[in-house]
């Protein structure tokens, strides 16, 4: 029996061995890179542009982005029939395939991450092992702790002016040679659709640059809006103290978020507008020179898919949230819902690319219906279903809450 | 120079890495006859692939024991149909299996025997019937002798 | 020296020396197919594709166009029992009864992997389990496949699939463990009517050879760049 049968109907007239292979987790798998890489971006217009009103963000963007990496690899691992032959990717690499860059791609991006945060963090894992070493009676957990932070200092101890100016200076290469090794981390991900020319849907230079452009919205909006809502926690413990000082805590919080949140959306509209744009110059060139592909999609596009991407894609996660962050007199209330469909949006665009791409037939006169499994009946369903998508959608926050016991950027100031 | 000890550190990842992989690489793993495009691979599959199982053994292994029944097709309409597209492949018969399939049913006739009268194909040439009309449900081998392939019996 | 490197990887393929005296290639002709499916049965007995799975190296489809020119097109479970009714198969439980008098054109084209020169699905993989031979025969090394399917995506013409049982790429391959001892694919041994042929291109006595070179043959989708070696007489422009 034919595993991929179970989410696929076919109509009308299709080859015999179309089903829809990429599924759910390829859907997932661009739209985590895609917040990778946006989230590094976000960090190093602070680190590498020193745009002051980010300089909060910044920090927690770039342990989220780690976060995010880490679980990045995963959603391929759930896709893969032969997963435990995942690294051959690295043993015999064949580079005419975009796909073997990944293994090059992630190791190198995650070694500039790992590096600007070791560097972002020093000072605060030396003063820690420093507290801890002098502890006598230290308890499992924090032997555990005393062990791991001592580890990662790396036997740099020296947090002298003159050696965290040097770090600083680290901090901004790394963060300037990041940005294009982001960029291509998820620019290598639309490669591997754009140059498919058996798929007509796919194939289109344009692709990485979309992608591209699509993950740097991702990547800002979601860290904005975690942002949002860690202030908002923050602001919850101090106002249930309800005295003078606290009250200035407030305001001080309150100020600080609005001119970091004021300055985030501004980024944010521009690539919102910069992605748009791309999506919507494809759509109008493939319909004026109307090539021989171009019957079978536009049923698809303006056919079974409208939906798909005119209202939950283009006119839910791109024109309302638009209106929302331009109307005047900007309000947290306000941007938490816009927020969210800026993140709906960017992954409607996933799903109509990877799915969209693979609702009609090579022939171009049949069509493929997918029906994601909610419910899982066996591994394979959940791995390829609904499960498995959530079990990715939420990993980052757990593995975030984990590294921020290492890299705490919800309590103290960063060295910078 | 602190600064330079996470490079250190990934160094170090890199160099474990290239030496697992000197260990893991299967030996005839390279660039072979097709270059590296379209011939990179592990030499040693090829023979793998020449060694795969041949389950069809043709008609010159069936003559070799069934030579009446060979004998009475190849002199019917029905002597371009090798044995073996009835009967199933012949593996290693009479050792295993014992004994080919008899398969009765009419679809396998219906194959060839619906009349689907195409002007671009040779099947309009085949005589057939419309299986709805013309003994529905019944086996075909009950009138009709595929060895011989004539009017019925 | 980098772009020397780069040079060696990316050479087109002719450049590279081909050693072997063999090429194979395929012929199909469009007027014999009588639609038995016989050929769809022997593949997958012969390679060991589960019968009733629907996925094929093999297929055979089958097209009836109207005197309004509509083009109606199906492969019913890839014609493994082949066609055994006029009802043309549209998917989701709908058929489409055309009557003799308003067909005017109909047809059947066996279809089968190209092992096109210039293999797109070759190119994709990222670990070199599929690969080109020197006799031009595409295979893939099951134990070395990862199952990301980016070759299934590559293909121009749906050939490749997941294998059900050993869940890795699958595709035709000639039967080259029969071609390479001399034996013909279980497809050419079980067609009564000789619509499928093997040849050697590189061979002037064979008589494939002769018919490509002499005759006027098409090549399916040759928009795609692929250099497809699957050889049709009687191709017309309504197949897909």
């Amino acid at each position: 029996m034919v595993l991929e049968s179970l989410w696929t109907v076919k109509e009308f007239f299709v080859y015999p061995n179309e089903y829809i292979y990429w599924a759910i987790q390829i859907v997932m798998y661009p739209f985590m890179t895609g917040l990778v890489a946006g989230a590094f971006v976000l960090s190093s217009l602070y680190h590498l542009f020193g745009i002051k009103p980010l300089k909060e963000i910044a920090r927690f963007a770039l342990v989220f982005s780690f976060a995010l990496l880490m679980v990045a690899p995963l959603p391929l691992l759930l896709h893969l029939a032969q997963p435990q032959r995942s690294l051959y990717v690295g043993l015999t690499p064949h580079f005419t395939s975009a796909i073997a860059a990944f293994g090059v791609v992630l190791f190198v991006y995650g070694s500039v991450v790992a590096a600007e945060l070791w560097f972002l963090f020093r000072k605060h894992l030396v003063e820690v092992s420093i507290e801890l070493k002098s502890k006598t009676n230290k308890s499992l957990a924090e032997k555990i702790k005393y062990m791991v932070h001592t580890i990662l200092t790396l036997g740099a101890m020296d947090v002298s002016d003159a050696s965290l100016k040097l770090d600083a200076k680290a901090i901004k290469v790394l963060a300037g040679v990041g940005v294009p090794i982001a960029c291509f981390l998820h620019g290598y991900a639309g490669f591997i659709f754009g140059s498919v020319k058996a798929n007509a849907l796919w194939m289109t230079p344009l692709m990485p640059v979309i992608f591209i452009m699509s993950a740097i919205v991702s990547g800002v909006a979601l860290c904005m809006l975690i942002y949002i809502i860690i202030m908002g926690m923050k602001k919850f413990i101090v106002s249930r103290k309800n005295d003078s000082a606290a009250l200035s805590t407030l305001k001080e919080i309150n100020s600080e978020e609005i001119s970091t949140v004021q300055t985030s959306v501004k980024y944010l509209i521009f690539f919102m507008i910069f992605s748009i744009s791309l999506e919507l110059l494809d759509l109008v060139f493939r319909g004026y020179t109307a090539v021989k592909s171009w019957d079978i999609l536009r049923n698809v596009i303006y056919g079974t898919d409208f939906i798909n991407i005119f209202l939950l894609q283009y006119l839910m996660g791109n024109l309302v949230p638009f209106i929302l962050l331009l109307l005047p007199g900007l309000k947290i209330r306000r941007l938490i819902p816009a927020l969210l469909l800026v993140l709906f949006g960017v992954f409607m665009m996933r799903w109509n690319v990877v799915i969209g791409g693979q609702s009609f037939s090579l022939t171009f006169s049949g069509y493929m219906d997918y029906q994601l499994p909610i419910i899982p009946h066996g591994l394979e369903t959940f791995k390829e279903g609904l499960g498995g998508a959530l079990l990715i959608a939420v990993l980052p926050f757990i593995l975030f809450w984990i590294l921020n016991k290492i890299f705490p950027v919800l309590q103290t100031k960063g060295p910078d | 120079m602190h600064i330079l000890r996470p490079l250190f550190v990934v160094l170090a990842i890199a160099a474990i890495i290239l030496i697992a992989r000197s260990i893991w690489i299967p030996s005839d793993f390279g660039i072979h006859e097709r270059g590296y495009t379209y011939g990179w691979y592990r030499q040693s599959n090829i023979e793998e692939w020449k060694n795969f199982t041949v389950k069809y053994q043709g008609r010159e292994f069936c003559v070799t024991c069934h030579a009446e029944q060979v004998q009475k097709l190849t002199s019917s309409k029905h002597k371009n149909i090798e044995c073996e597209n009835c009967h199933g492949p012949a593996l290693s018969h009479p050792a295993d299996p014992l004994k080919l399939v008899l398969d009765r049913n009419r679809e396998l006739c219906l194959r060839c025997h619906t009349n689907l009268f195409y002007p671009n194909s040779q099947r309009s040439q085949i005589k057939g019937i419309n299986p709805d009309q013309h003994n529905p449900g019944l086996e075909c081998v009950l009138c009709h002798n595929p060895h011989e392939a004539s009017k019925p019996r | 020296m980098l772009v020397n490197g780069l040079d060696i990887i990316f050479q087109p393929p002719d450049v590279h020396a081909r050693t072997s005296p063999r090429r194979f290639v395929f012929l199909v002709d469009i007027y014999k197919c009588i639609g038995c499916g016989f050929c769809v049965k022997a593949c997958k007995l012969e390679n060991e594709i589960p019968f009733d799975a629907g996925v094929s190296r093999t297929w055979v489809e089958r097209y009836v166009v109207n005197g309004e020119g509509e083009v109606f097109a199906d492969t019913p479970k890839e014609a493994r029992y082949g066609f055994t009714t006029g009802r043309i198969d549209l998917g989701r439980g709908k058929f489409k009864d055309i009557p003799q008098e308003k067909t005017k054109k109909a047809f059947f084209v066996p279809k089968l992997c190209n092992q096109c020169e210039k293999p797109s699905c070759v190119q994709v993989c990222p670990v070199g389990a599929t690969y080109q031979n020197a006799d031009g025969v595409v295979l893939i090394d099951r134990k070395w496949c990862i199952g990301c399917g980016y070759c299934i995506m590559a293909c121009p013409y749906g050939m490749r699939f997941f294998h059900p049982v050993h869940r890795v790429a699958d595709k035709c391959n000639f039967c080259y463990h029969r071609i390479n001892q001399g034996l013909r694919p279980a497809c050419v041994q079980a067609c009564p009517t000789g619509a499928r042929l093997i040849g050697n291109i590189k061979d002037p006595g064979d008589p494939v050879e002769k018919i490509i070179r002499t005759q006027q043959v098409a090549v399916h989708k040759p928009e795609y760049g692929t250099n497809p070696q699957v050889y049709y007489v009687g191709l017309g422009e309504e197949v897909r």
